[in-house]
């Protein structure tokens, strides 16, 4: 079995787990942990991918792989939002649930934390 | 000469295992955290110079071994200072942990 | 010998993804996710993959888990409510048959994957003379596609607006994060003041070094980002407010570069963003160079989050 092959089903299981973990954990920060590993998971098949295109003297087809740069750092940029959003969450409203029966915090945020 | 380089270099590069592997031990089995971090400086510094030193006969070029080098003093300097800051730490919060 | 070590690093990092799933504390998930991107930058060098090693290692390992830990201290209060609303055994039974599909699905996509594999490398190694650059993907990411690399900083300075929107307003256009004291005995000061200058060098190093070696502007804004941090952290330098002119203009310098010299490009050469011949080196440094702080920037402040602390100083 060629690393990529490997790598690729390793891929599959990765993305796998991440999903099971984003529709399980209740916290919002776990999902967003998920989700990186899910991303990550995506990731990693396509360099797998980017891997069996060796040719030409190069080691990887360098097409996908700087399209893999790009996505790692978006992805980082999307994490950075979704932490900002439930961080906001959490001063306004004291608490991290995503469900609608839990009275938000009376007053307003001015006074938060 | 070359199957002494060949040489040094696997011997030295065992020798940084068995410290990683020594830290690991340590770092599983010692009783609380002081003993753990003293496990672990051994790993980074001990460990990862006698790597280090065993590639150096492996590089191409003296400023890839000065990098090499280089990225050893950079973990022994992150991996001290981690050491003391989580030491101070503990000992600030008592003998608790 | 190298299958054994391959075989090694997918089950240590199908290990760490499920310890990462099911750790009981948030902090101890997050730790493992970052373990889990230091063996995956491992696993691209394994792929043959080493720019995308340096950014997996820099971003995937570095940033987002300082945002991810940082996350996972403030919301510590938070976790034994959340804890008591463990979805029902159903739920779970469903979501695993669910991962299960999707895995079996993507497996068999992978085993089926044609054989011989269809590769852009030849086309890349045909062109890439006139683009006056040595590495395959500094050439695909600033002259084969360098619209999406435009689209990418683009979408950085978005997420950074989000980020800066979700600020309450006594804090509208003030600095992000709190207020660090300054501890001159302190080992966090030690190294904030012995690191800078050699991340320094090493971040402005990584990216000059990546127009012919594996290397770049994302990897050497990273490590000059983590840099301006860690001087942060340790109470050396106060965060900007962001209301400051000159930062809002270093932010904008970048993408506002890189369309002006696709216009010039589209004016001189006939289309957006192409560079006309033999001066694509030196469009391309000026892209670079107009990239570098705004990247910085952007990826310092995104994981400083959004204003906490009024301008008033």
């Amino acid at each position: 079995m060629t690393a990529a092959t490997l790598f690729g089903l390793c891929a599959a299981a990765l993305i796998g787990v991440g999903l099971f973990g984003l529709i399980v954990n209740p916290h919002p920060l776990r999902k967003i942990l998920a989700f990186n590993v899910v991303g990550s998971g995506v990731f990693l098949l396509f360099g797998a991918i980017a891997r069996r295109g060796a040719a030409a003297g190069m080691g990887g087809d360098p097409v996908p792989q700087a399209l893999l740069i790009t996505g790692i750092v978006v992805a980082f940029s999307a994490t950075a939002l979704a932490v900002a959003l439930l961080l906001r969450l959490f001063d306004v409203s004291g608490s991290v649930t995503l469900s609608s029966d839990v009275p938000a915090k009376t007053g307003n945020d001015a006074g938060a934390h | 000469m070359k199957l002494l380089l060949e040489l040094w270099t696997i011997v030295a590069v065992i020798a940084g295992a068995f410290f990683f592997f020594a830290g690991t031990v340590g770092l599983l089995r010692f009783p609380d955290s002081l003993t753990r971090l003293h496990a672990l400086s051994k790993a980074d510094n001990l460990g990862l110079g006698l790597v280090v030193l065993g590639l150096l006969p492996q590089v191409d070029s003296v400023s890839a071994g000065l990098k090499i080098v280089g990225i050893w003093l950079l973990v022994l300097l992150s991996g001290a200072t981690a050491a003391q800051w989580i030491a101070r730490t503990l000992r600030q919060s008592g003998p608790d942990s | 010998m190298i299958e054994v070590l391959n075989f090694g690093l997918a089950a240590l990092i199908l290990g760490l993804a499920v310890w990462t799933i099911v750790a009981r504390e948030a902090p101890a998930a997050v730790v493992g996710f970052i373990v889990y991107g230091l063996l995956l930058t491992l696993v691209w060098l394994q792929l043959h993959g080493i720019d995308v090693a340096l950014t997996e290692a820099a971003i995937g390992g570095g940033l987002t888990g300082v945002l991810l830990i940082s996350a996972a201290v403030r919301l510590r209060s938070t976790e034994t409510t959340a804890r008591a609303q463990r979805s029902s055994a159903s739920t779970r039974w469903l979501a695993a048959a669910l991962s299960a599909a999707v895995t079996g699905a993507l497996a068999i996509c992978v085993l089926a994957l044609p054989e011989p594999a269809p590769t852009l490398a030849p086309q890349v190694l045909a062109n890439i003379a006139v683009t006056e650059v040595g590495n395959p993907i500094t050439a695909v990411l600033l002259a084969f596609r360098a619209m999406d690399t435009l689209l990418e900083a683009i979408v950085l300075l978005f997420a950074l607006i989000g980020v800066w929107s979700l600020a309450p307003d006594r804090a509208w256009g003030g600095r992000p994060g709190p207020l660090q004291q300054a501890d001159p005995n302190g080992m966090l000061d030690y190294v904030a003041r012995v690191l800078p200058p050699i991340g320094i060098v090493a971040g402005i190093y990584i990216f000059w070094i990546g127009a012919d070696h594996p290397g770049g502007k994302f990897q050497g804004a990273t490590i000059l980002a983590a840099m301006w941090l860690l001087v942060m952290m340790a109470g050396l330098a106060d965060a900007p407010p962001i209301s400051r002119r000159w930062l809002r203009w270093l932010l904008v310098a970048g993408p506002l570069a890189f369309i002006a010299v696709g216009v010039l490009g589209a004016i001189t050469a006939g289309a957006f963003l192409s560079y006309p011949l033999g001066h694509a080196k030196t469009l391309i440094l000026v892209i670079e160079f107009a990239l570098m702080p705004t990247l910085t920037l952007v990826l310092g402040l995104m994981l400083l989050g959004a204003p906490l602390r009024g301008e008033a100083p």
